[in-house]
């Protein structure tokens, strides 16, 4: 079984992608194994910029299944409608007038379910593409990239975790910011999760929605503090207040924040931070170890 | 000729309400017996097709006029479809019974 690992802030731009690039080309340095990063914000993934050797070795397109009512055999009974929870059925008796609004259904189903005169049939809509990139022998990189227009982010992060193959010995999930459905479709089921949050006030009061959310999924998790010297100390007090892991602090460089600028930041990485992220990865090992260990325990 | 008013209260002297699929009620003024009528809008609180459920509302009512502050595309699309007349007013302080002055005048 791969351990998975997400990386989510709340927050946006407080360094997920920073700290999950780091940390898969750490991973794949540290232990040579099969490591496989998966860039879950799919409004704007943006992990593949920073590796511009990796070559596309697959695209596979993801549809959604939209449903349409075929207004000949519907008997207008409004059955449908009373199943929709997302009021995307408009049924006019009098017209007689009967239509799916695609923008709004989310193909769950329930109106084929609630349809008794087959006038109701699926067809597939594409919602977006999973990129896979090879970026060298052993790993890789997949993308989820949700096509203009559509609304389906959680059902494209759902499907391109889906592809990701069971042969990865770690999985780093690369998060959308927020505290919304598409980070917890991306964080649920997760052996791990890394919290990178800011000194700052709008870093602390997204950590603080964050940790509520993680809380209540019941995951194990820790804090990356990124930007450290940046704002002030309430974040470092919060932190201690409710006990919650730091895994490392990562020093506020400006030449790195250049760096990241022209896409380079695993290159050459100032000392400061790269002694963080070999902490960072030595805490992360440890967990990894101990998972392995309780999983053999197990069989 | 029926037309719809929204409206944030049940009575004519309430507040016009600029929201369309999230209005709190709907006054259905008909012309011809100027007599008004408030429905409450059971949509107000869903999560998304508020706009599309109090369109298909109006529709099934049969009214040929809709006043409100804005419709949105879908809701807009299916009035078009059903030649139903939408008049945008912009206007904070105005109540129902001010707006069915202006279309009785």
């Amino acid at each position: 079984m791969s351990y998975k690992i997400a990386i989510a802030s709340g927050k946006g731009g407080t360094g997920k992608t920073t700290v999950s690039v780091n940390l898969f080309k750490g991973f794949n340095e540290l232990r040579g194994k099969k490591v496989q990063l998966v860039d879950c914000d799919v409004e704007e993934p943006n992990d593949a910029l920073f590796f511009c050797d990796a070559e596309v070795v697959d695209v596979q397109e993801v549809s959604q299944m939209v449903p349409v009512i075929d207004s000949e055999k519907c008997t207008f009974c409004r059955k449908c409608v009373e199943y929709c929870e997302f009021n995307a059925i408009v049924v006019l008796p009098p017209v007689p007038f009967a239509e799916i609004n695609p923008s709004l259904c989310h193909s769950c189903g329930a109106c084929s379910v609630a349809c008794e005169d087959g006038a109701i049939t699926e067809h597939p809509k594409p919602i977006g593409t999973l990129n896979f990139y090879k970026t060298d022998e052993n790993n890789g990189l997949v993308e989820g990239k949700l096509k203009i227009g559509s609304t389906m982010q959680t059902m494209l992060i759902r499907e391109l975790k889906k592809a990701i193959p069971g042969i990865n010995d770690i999985i780093i999930y690369d998060a959308p910011p927020g505290t919304s459905c598409p980070v917890v479709e991306t964080i649920h089921d997760v052996n791990y999760l890394i919290l990178v949050a800011e000194p700052t006030l709008f870093g602390l009061h997204d950590l603080k929605l964050m940790v509520a959310l993680v809380r209540e999924l019941g995951l194990e998790f820790g804090v990356v503090i990124n930007k450290v010297g940046l704002g002030d100390n309430a974040i470092y007090d919060y932190l201690d207040k409710e006990r919650i892991e730091v895994l490392g602090k990562i020093p506020f460089d400006k030449e790195y924040a250049s760096l990241y600028a022209v896409g380079e930041i695993t290159g050459i990485i100032p000392d400061a931070i790269h002694q963080s992220y070999t902490e960072i990865l030595d805490v992360l090992n440890q967990k990894i170890t101990h998972h392995e260990g309780n999983n053999r325990i197990k069989w | 000729m029926k037309t719809v008013i929204t409206s944030s209260g049940e009575n004519n002297l309430a507040q016009f309400d600029k929201r369309f699929g999230r209005a709190a009620w709907f006054c259905v003024f008909d012309e011809e017996t100027k007599q008004t009528i408030f429905i409450k809008n059971k949509n107000i609180n869903s999560s998304n097709g508020a706009g599309t459920m109090a369109a298909e509302q109006i529709v099934s009512m049969n009214v040929q006029k809709v006043i409100s502050g804005d419709f949105g595309p879908k809701a807009k699309d299916l009035l078009d479809k059903f030649n139903v007349q939408m008049v945008i007013i912009q206007d904070n302080d105005i109540t129902v019974q001010g707006i069915i002055e202006k279309l009785t005048k």
